[in-house]
């Protein structure tokens, strides 16, 4: 089920890190594959998150892939799931001050 | 190591082949401790407070890598570095920060130990920026150059370095410690906001001594830091400030982060008590072992010696020219030039505060040229300031309009030091994974709305400092105006405070009714100053002064007057 499909059956979760590497803001996509892009992120139930949550957490420690690991709320917006504060906001875009910085310049 | 740091710059610390020594060490170190980050060795548990202890931070958006400028001084040399690595490692800009510092906001861990080592090769580190620690000791930007100093803080915040660098003591502390000295008439360095504040004077004999201030802070609690000895001579210098680190260390609390700082010790102790425990610990600790000799405060002492002044005439026909033909120049100097104590100098305030912009960053471009114009202007040097300028110190009087058209071309010529658009700003939640709110918009819509450099300067003094969160990097609880960023409900809110003052008179601000919101703010802003216009007894009463003489309630009423 896509991000959209999903976030339409209420409050929606996503799940998001950095990558230890770099530091690159990372959400957790289908598969358990991690991806840049908010817009590919996997969105679960609030019911079911806490526990992909903690699997994730153990396989980007065992795997060093990301730090500072947590779940999200999202909400759907014009049709559109979008994070529900604003600090997941600019991290899913990108400083709100340098619109030339972050994923929203890519 | 390729170590290119200039070998005799004036008012330069130079490192010797200890401090190089121990820098490059720390730097290898760190490189393994990244590969076994990485390979898995270690634990993103384990690996966090060695991170933090060179300085490296994770963010919102990337890590964050905090470099030091010891007392926010540095040399072109170094300057040029930092706009190197912000090219090579980052995205060509650097933010500069209330604790005279530098921090690139889109690190990756993986070239944290080339950026160290590329700091290491001009006598640079990311050490005490972060931690448990005593911090980077900050200090006066005009030190060196004021015609009110008394005694030069560059030295003694030197011997600090030195003394508090891997100190077995220090590395572990209940919280963070941060330190300023202040050796002039004038406090630039807000030294009774720190959890030592330092005041340097001068005896009837001419000796230099200090007066101690401890458990000053911001954040959460803000305190004023108190009184705790008038007078300590020089030699006792290091051995009075361990004993106030000593009873810190045993008696601060490390149970709760938030009751953690020094200042809360100093108010639950309360101040006799808390004096009776330093004054019992200085009493073991003077002797011989802790006596600051003077041959090594001489030593010191040189690294810092005067640079070469010419002897212009103090009067400057050329001077008097640009300012008569260039009413922007004119207004510039007017607003950023200071005295200096050499005849036919001057000290130069860049701002980092062009109107509309982001408070305190600088592109790797304009690194590089104010670099130039140091060592163009001002025999190599530059200082950062607590309020995120930049300060060209020694500036012959005949040579600040070639300076002034060359920053004002690079939009760093703005005329705003200690006026209304010079605002102090943390990095906010566009940034830092601790805000509530952002900063930077409110800021950079305050400093557009006044923009007319003519009405900045009608206002005159008044300082506007916006924090995030409590934590209060922005310093907004000693902001003559202050604003406080807190999230309701998911909506960004600014608590505004006024009153605040970080000089000598410190004062904590009052808050001065509900938060209103962003767009609200600036308008709350412009009616505080008006009001201040309209009660003024003149030009020469600053805002602080009619806000003492008529109380709050003429603000308040203006603003929440619809509610």
């Amino acid at each position: 089920m896509s991000a959209k499909d999903r976030s339409k059956e209420g409050s929606m979760k996503a799940i998001t890190a950095n990558r230890l590497r770099d530091g690159e803001v990372v959400f957790l996509g289908e598969g358990g594959r991690w991806v840049e892009s908010f817009a590919e992120a996997a969105l679960f139930q609030r019911s079911e998150a806490d526990a992909v949550l903690a699997d994730a957490k153990a396989t980007a420690e065992r795997e060093q892939f990301g730090v500072d690991i947590y779940a999200f709320e999202v909400v759907e917006e014009d049709g559109v799931p979008v994070p529900a504060t604003m600090r997941e906001r600019i991290r899913t875009a990108g400083p709100t001050v340098r619109l030339d910085l972050g994923k929203q310049a890519a | 190591m390729n170590h290119i740091a200039p070998g005799a710059r004036a008012g330069i610390y130079h490192y010797d082949e200890i401090d190089r020594q121990f820098v490059a060490e720390r730097v290898e170190q760190f490189r393994k401790q990244v590969e076994r980050r990485l390979s898995g060795e270690l634990t993103e548990e384990e690996f966090k407070p060695v991170r933090l202890m060179n300085g490296l931070y994770l963010q919102l958006h990337a890590y964050m890598l905090r470099i030091a400028v010891p007392y926010g001084v540095m040399s072109a040399t170094q300057l040029r570095k930092l706009a190197e690595i912000g090219r090579r490692y980052d995205r060509g800009y650097g933010h500069f920060t209330t604790r005279q510092n530098l921090q690139y906001n889109w690190i990756k861990l993986e070239d944290t130990p080339a950026i160290l080592h590329e700091l290491a090769e001009v006598d640079m580190h990311a050490l005490q920026t972060s931690g448990n620690c005593v911090r980077n000791v900050t200090t006066d930007p005009f030190v060196g150059a004021a015609r009110d100093e008394v005694v030069d803080g560059r030295v003694y915040a030197e011997i600090l370095r030195q003394w508090t660098t891997m100190h077995p003591e220090f590395t572990y502390l209940p919280r963070k410690f941060k330190i300023a000295i202040s050796g002039a008439e004038s406090d630039r360095a807000a030294v009774r906001i720190h959890d030592v504040g330092l005041l340097a004077r001068r005896n009837d004999k001419g000796e230099a001594g200090f007066s101690f201030y401890v458990g000053g802070g911001l954040g959460r609690s803000p305190f004023v830091g108190k009184l705790v000895r008038e007078w300590v001579a020089e030699e006792d210098f290091v051995a009075y400030l361990e004993a106030i680190l000593r009873v810190y260390n045993q008696y601060g609390r490390r149970d709760n982060i938030y009751k953690a700082r020094i200042k809360i010790l100093v108010h639950e102790l309360g101040l006799e008590k808390f004096t009776q425990e330093v004054e019992e610990e200085f009493a073991r600790l003077r002797g011989p072992k802790y006596r600051l000799d003077p041959e090594i405060v001489e030593g010191v002492r040189q690294h810092f010696a005067p640079p070469p002044f010419e002897e212009p005439p103090d009067h400057s026909e050329a001077l008097e020219r640009a300012k008569a033909s260039d009413p922007a120049f004119a207004n510039w100097l007017a607003v950023n030039v200071a005295e200096h104590k050499a005849p036919g100098y001057a000290i130069a305030t860049i701002s980092l505060k062009p109107a509309g912009g982001i408070p305190g960053d600088a592109t790797c471009d304009q690194m590089d040229l104010v670099a130039d114009l140091a060592e163009r202007h001002s025999f190599g040097e530059l200082r950062v300031t607590h309020v995120q300028n930049l300060v060209l110190a020694h500036v012959k009087k005949d040579e600040l309009y070639d300076l002034w058209k060359q920053l004002d071309a690079a939009e760093l010529g703005s005329a705003n030091a200690g006026l209304i658009g010079d605002i102090i700003a943390c990095p906010g939640l566009d940034y830092c994974a601790l805000a509530n709110a952002r900063s930077i918009p409110l800021a950079q819509a305050i400093s557009a709305r006044f923009a007319d450099p003519v009405r900045q300067r009608t206002i005159g003094e008044l300082g506007i400092k916006i924090s995030g969160c409590i934590n209060a990097c922005g310093h907004h609880h000693v902001g003559a105006i202050g604003i406080l960023g807190v999230d309701k409900k998911g909506t960004e809110y600014y608590q505004i405070t006024v009153g605040g003052d970080p000089t000598l008179t410190t004062e904590i601000g009052d808050i001065l009714g509900p938060a209103v919101t962003e767009t609200e703010a600036v308008d709350a802003i412009e009616a505080i100053v008006d009001v201040y216009l309209a009660n003024r007894t003149g030009e020469g009463e600053r805002f602080i002064d009619t806000l003492r003489r008529v109380g709050h309630a003429p603000f308040k009423e203006r603003i929440y007057a619809a509610d």
